[in-house]
């Protein structure tokens, strides 16, 4: 059954100068199988330069429920943006 | 808070819900139902075109035909992927898929008897499934929507390889028009069937589109596919089959005639031409893909054993 190979979670860098970004998931019996997979499943037509695979239980992820708590201590420090200052329109270059 | 409430507001509000939100069961059941059997349809739908693999007629045809059996396999992948991302289980959904359990598009349990079928299907049944999936790139769930996006990149391909070779058989002989012909009259009814049901008679419609899982109605799609199909036909040069298709011009529509709606239902209920056949070459694949599965586990778990001997 493929349900025994363990899940891995694929991320592609689209080209040089581009983050890896999470593209989807496929099950594989190792992580050199898991990389072959990827490639045949999510880049076959040159979407990607690298791939990383990683386990999908080795993934740590904030939880949805607390996600207006945990994410509250930025939402009210509007001084770390550059629209949070005053300056006037003919200062240049700021 | 209400999560209900916090659910239906993020559905109303175009946002998409992602895996791990709370989401209604029925929600979550409709996903798993309707992703599955889309994932099953691709999956089986490798085996219509891919019958004809070994007598394409040259090998830029049949390198064509392989690229495109294979990225059925992918989109297979791609929506599998992302029923798990609600729960599913893999294995039990193939169990499901080879037990008869769960169902897959009628369109893949009639047979490609001849070649020109290769472009038929390219064209019209890749077309309707075009006209079926553009909408849902924009349903309301994160992967289901993502996954729809690549493969509708993918789709564009496969429609206009179909009406690239049936352009080139109509360019050819008397008797490769007549091939032509007579595949479009085979297919032309059962693609309009792949839309589903009429409206009035679509058990899941309505919930389905209050949770923006499905954007049109099944009647909507079909127009859309018949519309944008009938100057297709004039400029490949072939007639659809259907005496009543005809331009409204109060409508702006083309009118057009019904499927055999008791023919869908004797399909969808495992009595088409092909069901047997299709399920049972779905089941020998997995039956006999059983040692590849097991080695390569058994190769996996002896490696980590090394390492870890080694370290």
């Amino acid at each position: 059954m493929s349900s025994s190979w363990p899940l891995w979670e694929v991320f592609v860098r689209g080209k040089r100068g581009l983050n890896h970004v999470h593209v989807g998931s496929l099950h594989a019996p190792d992580a050199e199988m898991a990389l072959r997979n990827a490639r045949d499943v999510y880049t076959r037509r040159n979407e990607g330069v690298s791939i990383w695979v990683v386990p999908a239980e080795a993934i740590t992820a904030s939880s949805p429920d607390e996600k207006d708590p945990f994410f509250a201590p930025s939402g009210d420090k509007v001084y770390r943006h550059p629209t949070f200052y005053a300056i006037p329109e003919d200062v240049p270059h700021l | 808070m209400d999560l209900e409430a916090e659910f239906e507001r993020t559905v109303a509000a175009e946002h998409r819900v992602e895996p791990r939100d709370w989401m209604p069961d029925g929600y979550r059941k409709t996903l798993v139902r309707q992703i599955a059997q889309h994932a099953h349809s691709e999956i089986i739908g490798m085996q219509p075109e891919g019958n004809w693999i070994s007598r394409a007629p040259s090998l830029r045809r049949k390198a064509i035909l392989l690229a495109k059996v294979q990225d059925e396999a992918g989109h297979g992948l791609y929506l599998y992927a992302a029923t798990e991302t609600l729960g599913a289980d893999r294995g039990l959904l193939t169990e499901n898929l080879i037990s008869g359990r769960q169902k897959y598009s009628s369109i893949f349990n009639y047979p490609t008897l001849s070649y020109a079928d290769v472009g038929t299907i390219g064209w019209l049944v890749d077309g309707a499934a075009i006209c079926n999936q553009v909408p849902l790139c924009r349903t309301s769930y994160g992967p289901y929507a993502r996954a729809m996006i690549r493969i509708c990149k993918e789709e564009s391909f496969h429609q206009r390889q179909g009406y690239e070779l049936l352009m080139t058989m109509m360019s050819g002989t008397d008797a490769q028009r007549a091939m032509v012909q007579e595949s479009v009259d085979r297919f032309w009814w059962p693609s309009l069937m792949m839309f589903g049901p009429p409206d009035a008679e679509s058990a899941n419609t309505e919930q389905s589109m209050k949770w923006r899982i499905k954007r049109n109605t099944n009647d909507e799609l079909r127009q859309k596919f018949v519309d944008m199909t009938v100057p297709q036909a004039e400029k490949l040069g072939v007639t659809l089959p259907d005496p009543l298709l005809k331009w409204n011009p109060e409508r702006g529509h083309h009118d057009f005639g019904q499927p055999d709606w008791d023919e869908f239902w004797q399909v969808v209920g495992g009595n088409g031409p092909a069901n047997a056949q299709r399920v049972a070459h779905r089941r020998k694949a997995h039956e006999d893909g059983e040692w590849v599965r097991a080695a390569a586990a058994a190769h996996a778990a002896k490696r980590t054993r090394t390492k870890e001997s080694a370290a």
